[in-house]
């Protein structure tokens, strides 16, 4: 059987099951895997110096987040309003936390505050703009998710109402990040003070129209009632403490007075529980949730629809999506179809110019080398031509010292023959063969003396 | 006149004229015994007596003459709003004198600017009469763009000083000029538990040669007894570096007895005090306090806060000297300035030739 479906305008059958089919099993896949994955969760606290913020941080997560090595930026002079950023993993329970804590020292405590929020406005903004980025590009593999994810405003107790800072920090925010006002130190006030306070700041919050986060209504019963109790008590006001203290054979985290301790966990004295709980067991996910289908989305339509209208971008960012001049009226989809296009000609063209470039060097070198290359031959001609100049020198005088010889042994033989004409009685061998060797040795001479020459 | 001590129209003297032979109003029974109506044989060293004159009946006499006229105080109360500072001149005069009492409403938005409303009346105790006037400050420091917020105060008590100056040079005087000038300023600081905020520090060096300055840690339950006695040390620091002279002022101490007596309370200053104008039974007394859920916070009780000492030291012992540093002093140094500047005020009365009147 099939029934009509929640609104009618598209209904889908729904079919009853005959048998256990087993997909009832999907949620726990879903935590599986996130739990293998990791959550991520980034914390801002915004508030005047001295209202217990870096306190309150240690005793929501039990870690010295701030500690004497490193400590809060309250422990730091600072002369504008800086905004710092420290990370912790936590684990518990086989779940593991990247918690970032988005700190803002000097808020506030300048005698000239105007302006002060504008450094926390720039970060959330940047944050986005990663974000943003990010998803944009083409290999989304690694997606870090630093998007401020709440922001806990600290109110102090002055115990009448908003001050004009206080007023104009969250108007300013609390479109672009989930606010949560919380009372600092609420020890200073008395329950009915605290009462008449938070009435007060509720009032002004509405008079404003600043939206704080809502807590979402949920179709369990039990959980709307917890839910209300949050809301009733709404702004939380809040006591932080570093340090434990014996009551009554507990040990607590407290403060200590003279008159009495003061117990953080302690639902009577102040809303601690509630917000840690609040915070970190019940509805982190939806914080997370509201500022990626919320703030995000507002951001991001904001920026891309001021890309498309505006022509310029006036905010200098990564430069993947800024364009010079565009045609009016383009879909966003459309635009970046024409973006990419243009971007792939640039890429063409710059190529074509890195050829041209590279060619063009190319030729130079084969040029350079050539021109080395006649060189190298004409020093060798050159070189040559030396060499055969000698040679025909040589030549020369080899030719001449030839014809010397030969004149000369013409008239050793003229000699010789006189002498063994004259001497017919003496041995010729040995004579010849002194003679020859002389005449070896004057030839010698001679070649000496003309090569010398 | 106002004042138990000789009038205000006197030669400048350089030195604060604090006649010790005079006791301060022994009309406050919880005054330490400063030689009351005893024959102070006093600092004149001068002769013996050979029998009993009656000098020590002019007390006596100061005393009738002044719970005839009664006399004027004038407190100004100063800091960011919610430190609460209506409800501690409330308790401090056990009588609901504030401008939060006079029909303001917790519903009053931020002034835009800082105002200065003064409120007056007129208490009376053990038969003198004093008339009180709270100047409160709202706006201050509150504004997003707090620049020069402390303009307004500083044009406020020169323009009292300016006042009295008239009626002074005025040549048929008043018998008794109308003393509307702040005797002492209550400087409220928040109780951060790390420093002193730049505002703070900012108004203590323009005022604190105009005025007397007490500082006071406000809201001082939300301190540990070890967070307070850090937070002093490093205000106290805070002060000395910055140049911060604030009530009871180191140059002015006169002998020995004073100095040592003011040391001891400035060692302790600023009080951490905290104000309430409920009552709740402790132990079987009925105490002004605030309860909280871990305990009743006791405004009396020396061990909970200060506050019993600053009333002490403001009022039962030190209300007259305030007076004084004020009238001696601060605006003996206005009208140096003034009359310098000026060369004069009216061109009949020279600025040399005062009434002497004695006692």
């Amino acid at each position: 059987s099939s029934g009509g479906g929640p609104q009618g305008h598209r209904s889908y059958q729904q079919k009853n099951l005959e048998g256990y089919v087993g997909f009832a099993n999907l949620p726990n896949q879903v935590y599986r895997k996130s739990v293998k994955r990791g959550f991520e969760f980034t914390l801002m606290v915004v508030g005047e110096s001295g209202l217990g913020k870096s306190t309150l941080i240690n005793s929501l997560f039990l870690t010295d987040l701030y500690s004497s090595e490193y400590p809060g930026p309250s422990h730091r002079i600072k002369k504008t309003v800086q905004v710092e950023q420290s990370k912790v993993l936590v684990k518990e329970g086989g779940v593991q936390l990247l918690l970032t804590i988005v700190d803002t020292p000097g808020f506030g405590d300048a005698v000239d505050n105007s302006n002060c929020w504008q450094p926390v406005i720039d970060h959330i903004d940047s944050k986005f703009e990663d974000y943003l980025n990010s998803e944009s590009r083409v290999n989304r593999r690694q997606m870090p998710d630093n998007r401020v994810h709440c922001c806990l405003y600290f109110i102090a107790p002055s115990g009448h109402g908003l001050k004009p800072l206080d007023i104009e920090f969250m108007k300013r925010l609390h479109e672009k990040v989930n606010i949560i006002p919380l009372i600092a130190k609420a020890d200073t006030m008395t329950p009915e003070e605290c009462q008449q306070f938070k009435k007060q700041i509720m009032r002004e919050i509405q008079e404003h129209k600043i939206k704080i986060y809502e807590f979402p209504e949920t179709d369990d019963e039990e959980e709307n009632k917890l839910v209300k109790k949050i809301k009733d008590r709404l702004p939380l006001a809040v006591v932080g403490s570093n340090t434990i203290i014996e009551v009554n054979g507990k040990r607590v985290r407290g403060r200590q007075y003279p008159w009495g301790v003061a117990e953080v966990e302690n639902g009577d004295h102040c809303d601690f529980t509630i917000l840690r709980n609040m915070l970190i067991r019940t509805h982190m996910q939806d914080l997370k949730d509201v500022t990626n289908n919320v703030h995000y989305e507002n951001y991001r339509s904001r920026k891309l629809a001021a890309v498309t209208y505006n022509g310029a971008d006036n905010n200098k960012s990564k430069g993947q999506l800024t364009k010079v001049d565009t045609v009016e009226g383009i879909s966003p989809l459309a635009q970046m179809e024409e973006e990419r296009r243009e971007h792939m000609a640039k890429m063409k063209k710059m190529e074509m110019e890195m050829e041209q470039v590279f060619e063009m060097k190319v030729k130079e070198k084969l040029q350079k080398l050539k021109d080395s290359e006649a060189e190298l031959q004409r020093r060798h001609e050159q070189m040559k031509k030396n060499l055969e100049a000698q040679h025909k020198e040589l030549e020369e005088k080899r030719r001449q010292f030839e014809e010397e010889k030969v004149s000369w042994e013409a008239q050793q033989h003229l000699l010789e023959q006189q002498k063994l004409d004259a001497s017919r009685y003496t041995l010729p061998n040995q004579k010849k063969g002194k003679n020859i060797d002389s005449f070896n040795k004057a030839v010698l001479n001679v070649l000496c003396m003309s090569l010398q020459h | 006149m106002s004042e138990i001590v000789p009038p205000e129209v006197r030669p400048k003297p350089a030195v604060p004229a604090k006649p010790s032979h005079v006791a301060p109003p022994a009309s406050v029974p919880h005054m330490p015994p400063h030689g009351p109506g005893a024959g102070s044989q006093g600092s004149g060293g001068g002769s013996t007596l050979l029998g009993y004159v009656g000098i020590d009946t002019i007390i006596e006499q100061m005393r009738k003459k002044t719970m005839k006229t009664g006399f004027d105080f004038n407190i100004m109360v100063v800091g960011q709003s919610g430190l609460g500072k209506s409800t501690l001149v409330n308790t401090l005069f056990k009588s609901q004198v504030s401008r939060r009492s006079s029909g303001w409403s917790r519903d009053d938005k931020i002034p835009k600017t800082v105002e200065i409303k003064s409120v007056s009346h007129v208490i009376e105790e053990g038969g003198v009469k004093m008339k009180l006037t709270v100047i409160d400050t709202p706006g201050f420091g509150d504004q997003i763009n707090n620049e020069n917020c402390w303009e307004p105060i500083s044009k406020y008590i020169n323009e009292q000083y300016e006042k009295f100056l008239k009626e002074e040079v005025n040549i048929a005087r008043k018998k008794r000029i109308p003393d509307t000038r702040v005797h002492c300023c209550l400087y409220f600081i928040s109780p951060t538990g790390h420093s002193l905020r730049q505002l703070d520090v900012e108004f203590m060096k323009h005022l604190g040669r105009a005025v007397n300055i007490i500082p006071v840690i406000a809201k001082a339950d939300t301190l540990t007894p070890e967070e307070k006695t850090e937070f002093k040390q490093r205000v106290r620091k805070e002060l000395e570096v910055c140049g911060i002279e604030f009530y009871p002022q180191k140059e002015f101490d006169e002998d020995m007895e004073d100095k040592s007596d003011n040391d001891k309370i400035r060692e302790a200053m600023p009080f951490a005090v905290v104000g309430s104008d409920k009552e709740y039974q402790v132990n079987g007394k009925r105490v002004l306090g605030r309860k909280t859920a871990w305990g009743i916070v006791e405004v009396e009780n020396p061990n909970h806060c200060e506050f019993s000492l600053l009333r002490d030291f403001l009022i039962r012992s030190h209300l007259q000297d305030l007076k004084e540093v004020t009238h001696n002093i601060h605006y003996e140094t206005y009208r140096a300035k003034r009359l310098n500047d000026n060369g004069g005020l009216h061109p009949i009365s020279s600025s040399s030739d005062t009434q002497e009147s004695n006692l």
